[in-house]
């Protein structure tokens, strides 16, 4: 079991700024460097993990303590008087249970765990229908719940409401489902043992029962899974025509005096508030996501967009394992030293001799803010390490041995994030409830970005995925001495081209797959103002994601209606609730990969790796420099540490029907794929056999070079797993020699076409 | 391989399917026949509960055996075996996984 884990509150900083370090450990104290990593790969069969500690002010021994992750989402309301005035009540709300079986799951509170007093509007545990909690204190605790399971997946409209001076409940349990022979409607009435002034100053919470603080956060338990929507609180019992009437998003004149709060979710889709609507502006703030822009009870069907008809999204879908920030307190921090040279660095940490004692927290070291310090830029995937973010398929999902063809291994990384979910998933995980991640953040640990870490879907051999594969393009660069700054996409988002214009040449990592729209238009205007970009990766520029407008490190991602996709998100959820866009594929945005990089995804397999073949265009003399030291009819890349071969994981191919330009030099090809490679699904309209490598054309990566405006150019290996091939023979090899001949030619003063 | 099972789901390996045993010892990952890749699509499918996977001890040079529980949360459960190898640890759950589909053992 890890002793030690750690996140940063950024992922990249420039010279003169601060960095800090949040860690758990379970020993009394550990040890912290500054290193700058060169390769991460620990396989013995390869180049050997480098890295070189950097003095800093941070080396030293720090006090170990454990700090904890509280996962689940839920609205904060905070304390409000209006509540101490409550002597008679109704809570009601539209609901969309997804897991009603698992266990006791609150929908509005207003409850003081220590007094045990208060009111619950909940689900009874082990699915005993909507039921009302009332606490007086000093163990006065009775719960009413109406005995009719409710259905998964269906919209119910329940309420509960409690007249002080009779002591009456009554429950509402009405399903909108029209399924005959369920029986799951519900109208009881109950008399209450106690009925002393129910309602108190405590903090209201929707989704989940508060329990404590804790440093600062809120804690819940209880918490719902499923949507909740038109939240309401009266300050009567109300009756059900009243009831009727409170359903909408407008307080009826004759109820103004009645209602406490009504909540209407569609409003402020994109932030964080959650607004009353009455004039006691009891607004809310969401806590660890819960995502917004979700069908709710009365959605149509008619609209797709939540801001065409906002009012047919006022749902909230709360998930007992949301995670957005782990708010624990800072240990440390780094001042970054003003002559610290931009690259791939990292704050070690150690609390023993062994694997299971150490942790790194990965960052970048950018340039002074404005400036290029090299010509050569690396840039960093963050927006793709956090849709990976602590993924979980290996444990999950069946057909991951499928996938990969082979036995899935499990390093001591994954096996610690299996069993503590409260780290939060991936945007390839579903959620407890099985609803799909659309959300992933930053402010945890992230124990597959980090050096050292294999991934079951990085291929036989290195099993290199994402950040650590991307070490071998920083350990050729250092290998090869070339002068390089590293950039991430969080400043390419923010800053557009201006983050990238003072480069010659720009690389990409191993797997750039995650692109906001502020992301493509910079890297396109690069390109078209003489900018060089070499992809280096496969299956880029895929995806479309947002970030969030107001919440630092947390990206979205909406699997709509095409591409491989680890879950698909419901009929009407397509939209980014961060920004309003239309999610998903790219090329279902107009933009397919093929229009940026020249290539885009094509096939996919996890097994082994295979070589590319030189096409005709390789030979043409205005491109030969390319291939210089590249043999005729030499197979390119028939070696790697990530399934051995350069042509592997994720393959792109050219189409000049998806973008590819007419004067695209076709370099080479990859074939021999095995039949574990199978073309890409948004290829089929009507599926059929023979998709497999053994069969299918469309199974291969295609070496892509073609000239863009104002001098600049583009170069593609269209293959993931490229980077690992690329320290073959200490870095003699034609990987690394094509490699050389592009960047020296992009860096130099040449013109790209002989 | 048996292209069909029967609607109990019963498997019954024929003559031809026990050829594609050997062809998997001599290369567990990587290219298949049609028939072998069949088979192992059936093997490698069985549910996350009870199945078999690998925990790093060394990167690139020890493993040990184990199994998952398809719980979330859950620890994967250790079992004694070691390898030095992935070969090894292929054609050892290659074994388990037939034992469990048509009950005969294979014996190296």
């Amino acid at each position: 079991m890890m002793k030690i884990t750690a996140y940063a509150d950024q992922v990249s900083v420039a010279p003169g700024e601060t960095i800090n370090f949040m860690v758990n450990c379970v020993s009394k104290s550990f040890k912290a460097d500054i290193v700058k990593l060169i390769c991460g790969d620990t396989n013995p069969d390869g180049p050997g993990y480098k890295e070189k500690v950097i003095r800093t002010a941070v080396s030293g021994t720090y006090k170990g303590r454990r700090q904890r992750i509280h996962a689940g989402s839920f609205v904060e309301i905070g304390n409000a008087e209006v509540f101490n005035r409550l002597q008679s009540f109704t809570l009601q709300a539209f609901i969309w249970p997804t897991t009603p079986e698992k266990g006791r799951q609150t929908v509005i509170s207003n409850w003081s765990h220590v007094e045990q007093s208060g009111a619950q509007l909940i689900i009874e545990a082990d699915n005993g229908g909507v039921g009302l909690t009332l606490g007086a204190g000093k163990g006065k605790v009775q719960t009413f719940a109406t005995g009719k399971p409710l259905l998964t997946q269906e919209w119910y409209f329940i309420a509960a409401s409690f007249d002080a001076k009779t002591k009456t409940i009554q429950l509402i349990q009405e399903p909108l489902h029209t399924h005959v022979g369920c029986n799951d409607q519900a109208r009881q009435t109950r008399i209450a043992k106690f009925g002393k002034s129910p309602l108190h100053n405590y903090l209201v919470t929707l989704g989940a029962q508060f329990l404590r603080h804790d440093k600062g956060r809120i804690v819940c338990q209880h918490h719902y899974n499923g949507k909740i929507d038109s939240p309401r609180i009266a300050s009567r019992a109300l009756d059900l025509s009243e009831m009727e009437a409170l359903k909408r998003n407008v307080v009826p004149s004759a109820l103004t005096d009645d209602v406490v709060a009504a909540w209407d979710f569609s409003v402020d889709i994109t932030g964080t508030c959650v607004r009353d609507i009455t004039e006691n502006r009891l607004h809310g703030e969401i806590v660890n996501l819960p995502a917004r822009g979700m069908t709710g009870w009365n959605w149509s069907g008619d609209e797709m967009s939540w801001r065409h008809q906002p009012e047919q999204y006022g749902a909230i879908h709360f998930h007992d394992d949301d995670l957005y920030d782990a708010g624990w307190e800072v240990d440390f921090s780094l001042v970054v030293p003003k002559k610290l040279k931009s690259g791939l660095y990292a704050a070690r940490l150690r609390c023993g001799d062994d694997g299971d004692s150490e942790d790194y927290v990965p960052f970048a070291i950018l340039p002074p803010r404005g400036t290029a310090t090299s010509k050569i830029c690396f840039l960093l995937p963050t927006g793709s390490y956090m849709a990976y973010a602590n993924e979980h398929m290996a444990v999950d999902v069946p057909i991951a041995q499928l996938l990969s063809g082979r036995l899935l291994e499990h390093d001591r990384q994954d096996i610690y994030r299996h069993e503590h979910r409260e780290y939060g998933a991936s945007c390839y995980d579903t959620h407890s409830d099985g609803s799909g991640i659309c959300y992933s953040s930053r402010l945890r640990p992230i124990l597959n970005m980090r050096p050292k870490c294999r991934a079951w879907i990085g291929g036989k051999g290195s099993a290199l995925w994402q950040f650590n594969a991307d070490t071998h393009i920083i350990a050729w660069l250092e290998a090869l001495g070339y002068e390089y700054d590293v950039v991430t996409d969080e400043e390419l988002h923010r800053d557009g081209l201006a983050a990238i214009a003072g480069y010659d040449a720009v690389l990409s990592s191993s797997h750039p797959e995650y692109q906001s729209r502020q992301m493509w238009d910079a890297m396109d205007a690069y390109q078209q103002t003489g900018g060089r970009l070499m992809y280096l990766g496969g299956n880029g520029w895929y995806w479309r994601i947002a970030y969030h407008s107001e919440l630092p490190g947390v990206m979205e991602v909406r699997r709509a209606e095409g591409g491989i996709r680890a879950w698909e998100a419901r009929t009407g959820e397509y939209y980014h609730s961060f920004t309003g866009e239309y999610g998903g594929l790219w090329r279902r945005n107009g933009r397919a990969p093929q229009r940026i990089v020249g290539t885009g995804f094509s096939a996919q397999g996890f097994d082994i790796s295979s070589y590319y073949a030189r096409k005709p265009d390789s030979y043409k003399k205005e491109i030969r420099w390319i291939m210089d030291g590249v043999g005729k009819n030499e197979r390119i890349g028939d070696f790697g540490l990530v399934g051995g071969g350069a042509a592997g994981l994720e393959l792109d191919r050219a189409d000049t029907s998806l973008g590819t330009p007419p004067g695209a030099y076709i370099l080479a090809s990859s074939e021999k794929h095995t039949d574990i490679y199978l073309v890409v699904c948004e290829e089929l309209l009507i599926n059929y056999p023979g998709l497999g490598g053994h069969e299918s054309p469309m199974v291969r990566a295609d070496m892509v070079f073609y000239p863009t405006s104002n001098g600049g150019g583009l170069f593609a290996t269209s293959s993931i797993a490229w980077s690992g091939s690329l320290s073959h023979n200490s870095y003699e090899n034609n990987v690394s020699q094509i490699t050389k001949n592009v960047l020296d030619r992009f860096i130099g003063k040449k013109p790209l076409l002989d | 391989m048996a292209k069909y099972k029967d609607a109990q789901e019963n498997y019954f390996p024929t003559a031809d399917d026990r050829l594609l045993i050997e062809e998997f010892k001599q290369n567990p990952i990587g290219h298949h026949s049609p028939d072998l890749q069949r088979l192992l699509n059936r093997l490698r499918s069985v549910p996350m509960a009870g199945k078999h996977c690998l925990v790093v001890l060394d990167p690139n040079r020890q493993w040990q055996l184990a199994k998952t529980t398809g719980v979330r949360g859950e620890p994967v459960k250790l079992l004694p075996q070691r390898f030095t190898n992935l070969v090894d640890a292929e054609w050892h759950v290659f074994k388990l996984r037939w034992k469990a589909l048509t009950g005969e053992t294979l014996v190296k």
